[in-house]
């Protein structure tokens, strides 16, 4: 049995501090557009009283949701066993915590009083999904924490399964959770689906994966460490089964409400003639965040070929992105049902537009890039990344 | 020692000040949604409205919005574009599909009896008094909207921009969510909400639903009057006829 050793990288070339640089650059815009937007209040940004949750939402519960995806390596190896996977593990809880703190801070710097945070954390409401998920945020950063130390801690091995179980059960209830902030929405044609929750785990699922695909090729390439295809192929392969449940679970959420006649309204809406996003839903998620990674995944032409993975994996987070703003800011743009069988002339009813500032869009980008540096970060300081994932340790690894 | 005593002596002090602030903070907060009288508010009442469409002019709409405003001090902001305005109580115009008939409606808060915006709000900001009013409580909200993203009826505003010039009994705030009050503040002095004092006339009546002799009472019992969204079963405090 081979040994998988973890080593921290050197982190001192050029490449690296332009990396973090760049990352910084957006951070930077990031907490500038913050700054605009607080100051002057929401009226700079494109939201409004009816496109309450903008793109700052759509980038923050991306990442959220993204969060409890990546930490499915992690899962995979230590609660299902498959031992190819456990080399990962370290990564898997990183890339987890780090999007969890990226799309938190996007989501709390998006509030109209971000300086009340404190509230937030003393004053529950335990009848509010939001409460619960301020709840089930803190306890996943605090479980994958105590994870990640079993993992490194060698006398502490022992219990990386139990803790790992708890952390899959946890993560599990966290994505119900932010699913259900829409699910149990009554007034919302097009939320108040309980199948949200399952559809947004599955989401996760794909778009935590395509990050988590993106950070290891990138970090593998980028420190001339070896990456071989037998762990490759295998995320690849993982990849592809989500993103066709994904559709699955959107082909079963439309199907469903297509079937109630008081959701058809919302349904032409958003799959007929709702403009921009009729376009995202076809172009963006299906289309583009969909299909092609699929073909990419499984045509044979493409098929093990890491570029072609790589572009797999960004249009999977693009499509990703694209479903999220359909969802949260489409579902808003169309006008709730409040006179069943009456017409709104005058006072209501309408499409609300919405049209994103690039300060809502920097805010977006910067909890990206918090997420990134974060690991750029941690990657150099602690051994997450094993020195090599070559086939035949990774493999032999597998075997024994 | 003589260094611990300084030490006690400033934590005396700390918290003496904090104690005090706390108190006072507490009576300003308290003083906005309790009732001005030495009655605690109880749920013995619970405040309603009646809406009769038949009656209500358009402008009998306009005359409440502009009660409304003047009261609350909402309108005058002057950076947000018409989207991001705050609007406690707007005008409504619906037209019957399969008859035609228009009617016209204002619509606000409907202080329902369970009010999806307490539900969802994550700090308690949003609340509910004994008596049925809905409200928010404005040191508590985070600007979260969630509450605008729950409520069935468009009826929150979230403020959009630095406010001057505000009403003392209605503190409101940048980056908080706000709402038809009922005129909290007047209901607790016996009065009637400024948007029915306004209009003057039975197409609008405000009362306890629930006294057997008021007049808002006795017309329930008998005209009949429909809840909007009645399907959600929130049982809202503001009712309509004529639509």
């Amino acid at each position: 049995m081979s040994i998988i050793r973890y080593e921290e990288i050197h982190g001192k070339s050029l490449g690296f501090y332009a990396l973090v640089a760049g990352l910084g650059t957006f951070i930077l815009a990031a907490l500038g557009s913050v700054y605009f937007m607080e100051h002057n209040g929401h009226h700079v940004t494109g939201m409004n009283n009816h496109i309450v949750w903008g793109l700052p939402h759509v980038f923050a519960l991306f990442l959220i949701v993204a969060a409890s995806g990546a930490l499915n390596i992690a899962s995979i190896a230590s609660v299902f066993n498959k031992k190819i996977y456990k080399p990962l593990s370290r990564l898997s809880g990183l890339v987890a915590l780090a999007l969890l703190a990226g799309g938190l801070m996007v989501l709390v710097l998006d509030l109209g009083r971000p300086d009340r945070l404190i509230i937030a954390m003393t004053e529950y409401n335990f009848e509010s999904i939001f409460a619960w998920n301020i709840i089930l945020y803190n306890g996943f950063f605090l479980i994958v924490g105590i994870y990640l130390w079993m993992m490194f801690e060698r006398r502490m091995n022992k219990y990386n399964r139990k803790v790992g179980i708890a952390a899959f059960i946890w993560r599990l209830i966290l994505t119900t959770g932010t699913g259900s902030i829409f699910g149990f929405l009554v007034a919302r044609q097009a939320y108040d689906a309980v199948i949200m929750a399952p559809m947004f785990i599955m989401m996760s699922f794909a778009f935590g994966l395509a990050f988590f695909v993106l950070v290891l090729m990138a970090s593998y390439k980028w420190t001339e460490r070896p990456l071989g295809d037998a762990i490759v192929n295998r995320l690849s392969n993982l990849l592809g089964v989500f993103v066709a449940a994904v559709l699955y679970f959107v082909a079963v959420y439309h199907l469903g409400n297509l079937y109630l006649a008081e959701n058809t309204g919302v349904e032409n809406f958003i799959l007929m003639d709702g403009g921009i996003y009729t376009h995202l839903f076809w172009y963006g998620q299906i289309i583009l965040g969909s299909l092609i990674p699929l073909a990419l995944i499984y045509s044979p032409s493409t098929q093990g070929n890491r570029s072609m993975l790589g572009l797999a994996s960004v249009l999977v987070i693009l499509g990703g992105i694209a479903q999220l703003y359909v969802i949260i800011i489409g579902g808003q743009a169309y006008p709730m049902e409040l006179f069943p069988g009456k017409e709104i002339l005058e006072g209501y009813g309408a499409i609300a537009f919405y049209a994103p500032t690039l300060a809502e869009l920097m805010l977006g980008l910067g909890g990206i890039a918090v997420a990134l540096i974060a690991i750029t970060y941690l990657v150099k300081v602690l051994p997450f990344l094993p020195e090599s994932l070559a086939d035949d340790v990774a493999d032999s690894h597998h075997k024994s | 020692m003589n260094k611990n005593l300084n030490r006690r002596d400033f934590i005396k002090t700390t918290a003496a000040t904090t104690a005090g602030v706390a108190t006072i903070a507490t009576g300003v907060t308290l003083s906005t949604y309790v009732s001005a009288g030495d009655q605690p508010v109880t749920d013995e009442k619970r405040w309603g409205m009646l809406v009769d469409t038949n009656k209500l002019t358009e402008s009998d709409i306009d005359t409440m919005v502009s009660a409304c405003q003047k009261e609350q001090g909402w309108g005058k902001e002057t950076h947000s574009n018409e989207a991001q305005k705050p609007s406690w109580i707007k005008k409504i115009k619906v037209k019957d599909t399969a008859t035609q008939r228009i009617s016209n409606l204002a619509l606000m808060c409907q202080h329902c009896e369970e009010p999806p915006c307490v539900d969802v709000c994550p700090t308690n900001a949003s609340m509910k008094r004994e008596d049925g009013i809905v409200l928010v409580d404005k040191h508590l909200c985070i600007g979260c909207r969630y509450c605008m993203m729950a409520c069935p009826y468009d009826a929150r505003s979230f403020v959009h921009e630095e406010l001057t010039d505000q009403k003392e009994h209605m503190p409101r705030g940048k980056g908080t969510v706000e709402s038809c009050t009922l005129c909290a503040h007047k209901v607790d002095k016996d009065e009637q909400p400024a948007c029915v004092e306004a209009v003057n006339s039975d197409a609008v009546i405000f009362g306890d639903l629930l006294d057997v002799t008021s007049n808002i009472h006795q017309t329930l019992k008998r005209v009949q009057s429909t809840q909007i969204r009645a399907d959600l079963n929130l049982n809202t405090g503001v009712r309509y006829s004529g639509i």
